[in-house]
């Protein structure tokens, strides 16, 4: 039986694509950010907690999540930090409201360029959410 | 799911989905391909995407798609499209990430007889005049003015430097600079990632190959290339770095609403776009402009440290170890330029996504030079396989907006590739044929690994028997630097 949250890649012929599911939007959130942090080869240094606060509002839940992911992307790129502790709040006019908790990146297999809205849609069911985020690499 | 029965064949390497096969297109979508590509290429969903694309506004023709196609997003890559101006949109989407993504071929009088035992060093000296990786910082770090000169003189800035000859420049897509890029239209984000990474090579499928003339087509065009039969050759792949990916990155999110407030439908949000007329579509000229021309500087510098690279191992052991330019070619750009179409001729926007311009001869934006031989194209395969130099036709200006192909294209997802190959294996593989590797990333180097990229043979097949391209030479890698 499948976890009630989780992610899995599927084959993209040029890029990835990672399929995530959770129960709500900030389990989804967070699925998708550990999802993106996986395929990427990230591995975060034993080292100084480092803690981050972001705030970003979205037209739907779409647009919230790739602005999510862009950021946590930015953060990776230019602070070259990594985070694996997650505090998500989100209200019903797509506020968001995290606080990050990681390191300093060890080890980045690989650059992902960006988060796409290709084909992008959150699904919703009974079990939760589910989507399908294309990233470009 | 579109099969081979959606297409209509027009000739052995040209065939059609007709506007007709779904009620959305504004314009039919055109193949250039053999039947044996085709079968692969329907497997993905690259025919879905180019079909997508065929539904935006205001395009004219039809939308191409190379034999080197692959699923991408938004466009496929290898796709063509082009919008008539001034109401016709430009779609972010259609361009991609990587501004300017492209590759430089430059030539050398070296022979590879007399190069051999010194092949080693120079991928030795490659990577470390090259800086490569991963978030790699470049060999030029630039302050907010140097940066805004970059955005609006691309290569002349360079030359500027001392990166760069007169040579260099004419011998470049556009004389390395694209006019009309606007440093204040790009994000203080993109300013931030760009300013650290000029002169980087970057990772994934970004290379610097050393080859060797393995066999000249057209001992014409190869002359005037200065390209010789067993001399060696270097190309370089890469792009805009983070600063393109966040110049789209920024458009993209702005577009979401500039479709709505323009009242376009789409059926994928990744192909957003603006009217070319509108401010919005204005502003993402002049800033992918700026990324174009980053991407020129930073080809050029790299351009300017394999040539220190071949000094410091070739220097006084080799008699001319210069390395000169033959051409620079850009892959995934948005230009505005005049074509005919349906007999009349106009101004449009050219959308090339994985797909490289190919002017036919006597085009006044070539050098002079190249004038009678038509543009340069430069055709990477992948590390283990051969490349190709061809040049554009005048049936390339009639069929295919003066574009042509841009790689061996992929043909294994990632996914694929990382679970069936080692990157371990496949440098000792590629090793014992003959090529030297030095590769950042074992895991990357897994992914861009020979076999998972189609015939590249195949796909200037395609190209050369639909006419949109002619053979000029074929080079096989002695030496590939991966991020």
């Amino acid at each position: 039986m499948e976890p009630v949250f989780g992610f899995r890649e599927h084959a993209h012929t040029a890029d990835w694509e990672l399929e995530v599911w959770a129960p709500d939007l900030p389990g989804l959130l967070e699925q998708s950010a550990r999802g993106m942090h996986a395929l990427s080869g990230m591995r975060l240094q034993c080292g100084l907690l480092q803690t981050r606060s972001i705030t970003l509002h979205g037209e739907d839940t779409e647009s919230l999540l790739v602005r999510f992911l862009t950021e946590l992307l930015w953060l990776e790129q230019e602070e070259g930090l990594g985070f694996d502790d997650f505090s998500i709040a989100v209200d019903s006019q797509y506020n968001l409201q995290a606080e990050l908790r990681g390191s300093a990146i060890a080890n980045l297999d690989k650059e992902i360029k960006a988060v796409t809205y290709h084909n992008l849609a959150v699904q919703t069911s009974e079990q939760g959410l589910r989507v399908t985020i294309v990233f470009d690499v | 799911m579109i099969t081979l029965h959606d297409l209509k064949r027009i000739s052995d390497y040209e065939w059609e989905i007709p506007k007709s096969y779904r009620e959305d297109m504004r314009v039919p979508v055109r193949l250039f391909a053999t039947r044996r590509l085709l079968e692969e290429v329907v497997k993905d969903k690259s025919l879905e995407q180019a079909v997508n694309a065929a539904t935006l506004p205001g395009l004219v023709g039809h939308v191409i798609v190379m034999p080197d196609m692959h699923q991408g997003y938004g466009f496929p890559i290898g796709a063509v499209a082009a919008t008539r101006l001034p109401d016709g949109v430009i779609s972010p989407g259609g361009i991609g990430y990587d501004i300017n993504c492209g590759v430089r071929l430059l030539g050398s009088q070296i022979s590879f007889d007399k190069a051999r035992p010194h092949l080693d060093a120079l991928a030795t000296a490659l990577n470390h005049f090259c800086p490569s990786g991963v978030g790699g910082k470049g060999a030029v770090h630039t302050t907010d003015a140097e940066l805004e000169a970059v955005c609006r003189q691309g290569s002349r800035w360079a030359f500027k430097q001392g990166f760069a000859s007169e040579a260099d420049l004419r011998r470049t897509e556009e004389s390395g600079c694209v006019e009309g890029a606007d440093p204040n239209k790009v994000s203080k984000r993109a300013h931030e990632r760009g300013r650290p990474q000029l002169g980087s090579l970057g990772a994934g499928n970004h290379f610097i190959e050393i080859d060797l003339v393995e066999q000249v087509f057209d001992p014409t065009a190869a002359s005037v290339m200065g390209l010789e039969q067993g001399n060696l050759a270097v190309q370089i792949h890469c792009g805009s770095r983070g600063f393109g990916h966040q110049i789209c990155t920024d458009y993209v999110e702005e577009f979401q609403g500039a479709v709505r407030r323009f009242g376009i439908h789409l059926v994928d949000r990744e192909l957003v776009c603006a009217p070319l007329d509108s401010p919005e579509g204005q502003s993402y000229l002049a800033a992918m402009r700026c990324a174009a021309n980053y991407a020129f500087a930073n080809r050029q510098i790299l351009a300017n440290s394999a040539r220190k690279a071949f000094e410091q191992v070739l220097a006084g052991r080799v008699k001319d170890w210069h390395l000169h330019q033959v051409y620079d070619i850009c892959h995934n750009m948005g230009k505005i330029e005049m074509h005919i179409i349906d007999g009349e001729r106009m101004k449009v926007c050219v959308h090339r996504k994985g797909a490289t311009r190919a002017f036919g001869p006597g085009s006044p934006e070539l050098p002079d030079e190249y004038k009678p031989i038509g543009q340069p194209v430069l055709v990477p395969g992948s590390m283990g396989t051969a490349s190709w130099v061809l040049v554009g036709t005048e049936a390339s200006m009639m069929q295919s907006f003066g574009s042509t192909c841009h790689g061996a294209g992929r043909l294994m997802s990632r996914h694929e590739a990382k679970r069936n190959i080692r990157g371990e294996k496949l440098i000792q593989d590629l090793e014992a044929s003959g090529i030297h590797i030095r590769a950042g990333s074992m895991a990357g180097l897994a992914e861009e690994a020979p076999q998972a990229y189609k015939d590249v043979d195949q796909v200037v097949e395609a190209v050369v028997g639909a006419g949109i391209a002619r053979k000029v030479a074929r080079l096989r890698p002695l030496a590939v630097i991966k991020g």
